[in-house]
């Protein structure tokens, strides 16, 4: 009886986690087997005819294959770009420099997407926008571009502008990691005269291969969760064509009052994230590196 | 070592430098050209992009101000503020029940709370819609208030849970041969050794809080209730034309989560590196 006094500890965060984050998800299987007008309260069961029109729009194929290319271009640019350039600035000796620059990389992921997007749909417009300006400036006109009014260009601009975003969140976690390692490490590779590059592959990337394998997985899980960035500079447009995931099941439900194929997407989106939540548990409990 | 660096090795740092800062660069330019540009004029913006503004008024800052940003703003400072202070001792609270209370069922509900961190909120999105509607919720205060709680919770949680682990048992038993009750024992032992990490994670609540957009855009409309990243794009549709007016917004928006985290960087990366790893 004592014992189970002390649940109430953990009551209110179990309540309002069970209520606000478990209990939406699995009311949202229900709601993926019906046809539901939420203005007219109708409702009819159409059992798995919401999953059976998922593979037959092809928005739904545009909005997968952007989250896929989302996702593969933070890779490059956040995983290993961000190791590199946390390795290169860990290689500085002055400890104010190290800091600076850290923390300036850092800046555009302290402020919000949405003030991150409207700034670059800003800088991406054609009339006002520096960018145009710049390649014009430099002899480069000829690749001015409407960047987010064509269907060619939009979702490589959006991205881009991601990459801006969040390259220095990353660089400033694998600093964090680089610093973890022993001095006497670096210290041995040193005396054994290996080079800069070679203390990179052999010391640095096995040394914090624990943080790669984590970043890759949160990487990869933000991929398919992109919202922000495309409702504030294109809402998905021109033609559909910057659709995601998440601004798809947005407009299927809030928009075209679709709400039963809404949670159908609302699904594909949860088995994706788990599926690299559990990825990202085994990178976690596999042995942890050690020295 | 500089002795050691070779002909090849000086070429070398000099690149990497010159790309460092070109990075740097990039990312500083848009942010000053973003700030610059609520000191211009309409005209001016439609000119030389690269131009500085030849008068520095704060018109466009306080127009900005007076057209929505200012409520903006009272929304989300009050938004952040209360959901920091539930999120923040709610999850304190559920850290010290699993880690200095032998209670029932300890691993599972462990499990539960933490579970949560792997659960996307789009998914949850057509129920939570529904279930604010039902409750008469749906575009209120109340309604970011609850779920900035409660999907923070098990980040939060797991965070303040590493923490006291960590904390020697001693200090527990100290406090029962004072006589000190739990209670007593939470608040006045347990919380203020945990100092460090709640620092961290107040700070880490507040950057999410302020940039929050899914939730504040599906479960808002109208001044009033709207926090700032939804007013932004209000502020924008409303008063498209006048872009100067819109990037003094933006700028005001921004500033105080770059200050932020300017003041509190130690404990800000301090928590983001705990939170992805330990």
């Amino acid at each position: 009886m004592r014992r189970a006094l002390g649940l109430a500890w953990v009551v209110p965060a179990l309540a309002l986690v069970g209520v606000f984050v478990y209990l939406p998800l699995v009311q949202n299987f229900g709601f993926s087997t019906l046809k539901w007008d939420i203005y007219s309260g109708g409702q009819e069961f159409v059992g798995l005819g919401n999953y059976l029109r998922l593979p037959r729009d092809p928005v739904f194929w545009t909005s997968l294959v952007n989250n896929v290319l989302y996702a593969a271009v933070s890779i490059v640019f956040q995983v290993f770009g961000a190791l590199v350039l946390a390795a290169l600035i860990e290689s500085i000796r002055s400890d104010r420099w190290r800091r600076s620059l850290r923390a300036i990389y850092f800046i555009p992921s302290a402020i919000s997407l949405t003030v991150a997007g409207l700034l670059f749909y800003f800088i991406y417009e054609p009339s006002i926008g520096p960018l145009n300006h710049a390649l014009r400036a430099v002899g480069l006109g000829g690749l001015a571009e409407a960047w987010l009014g064509q269907e060619s260009t939009a979702m490589g601009a959006i991205i881009a502008m991601s990459q801006w975003q969040g390259f220095g969140y990353s660089t400033l976690l694998f600093a964090v990691a680089i610093q973890r390692i022993p001095s006497e490490i670096y210290g041995a590779a040193l005396i054994d005269g290996t080079g800069p590059v070679r203390r990179f592959f052999s010391v640095t990337v096995p040394l914090v291969r624990e943080m790669t394998g984590l970043m890759t997985m949160v990487t990869i899980s933000g991929g398919f969760q992109v919202f922000n960035e495309v409702m504030v500079m294109t809402s998905g447009g021109p033609d559909n064509s910057t659709q995601v995931l998440g601004t798809w099941l947005y407009r299927s439900g809030f928009v075209r009052n679709d709400f039963g194929y809404a949670a159908a997407i609302a699904t594909v989106i949860f088995v994706i994230t788990m599926a690299i939540a559990v990825g990202q548990l085994w990178v976690a409990r596999r042995r942890r590196v050690e020295w | 070592m500089v002795t050691r660096l070779g002909f090849l090795g000086v070429i070398a740092r000099a690149f990497m430098w010159a790309f460092l800062i070109a990075l740097a660069v990039v990312v500083l330019y848009p942010l000053l050209w973003m700030a610059l540009n609520g000191f211009k004029t309409n005209a001016e913006l439609f000119g030389d992009p690269f131009a500085l503004p030849a008068d520095w008024s704060f018109e466009n800052y306080a127009k900005a101000w007076n057209r929505g940003v200012s409520d903006y703003l009272t929304t989300s400072v009050l938004v952040t503020v209360t959901s920091t202070i539930t999120t923040v001792f709610v999850s304190a609270w559920a850290a010290y029940g699993l880690t200095r209370v032998n209670i029932p069922f300890g691993k599972g509900v462990s499990a539960a709370i933490l579970g949560g961190l792997m659960l996307a909120p789009t998914v949850a999105l057509v129920p939570l819609v529904k279930m604010f509607q039902a409750m008469g919720l749906y575009n209120s205060f109340w309604a970011l208030l609850i779920l900035y709680t409660a999907f923070r919770i098990p980040f939060t949680t797991f965070l303040i849970r590493a923490y006291m682990i960590d904390l020697p048992r001693e200090v527990d038993e100290a406090a029962e041969v004072d006589g000190a009750g739990r209670w007593t024992a939470f608040w006045r032992i347990i919380l203020p050794m945990c100092k460090p990490i709640i620092t961290s994670t107040v700070m880490l609540h507040i950057l999410f809080t302020w940039n929050e957009y899914l939730f504040a855009m599906v479960f808002t409309s109208g001044t009033g209730v709207q926090t700032l990243p939804v007013g932004l794009t209000s502020l924008m549709s409303k008063h498209g034309t006048e872009f100067p007016v819109v990037f003094a917004g933006m700028s005001i928006a921004a500033l105080p989560v770059v200050l932020l985290f300017f003041l509190g960087q130690r404990h800000i990366v301090k928590g983001l590196s705990d939170g992805i790893g330990k």
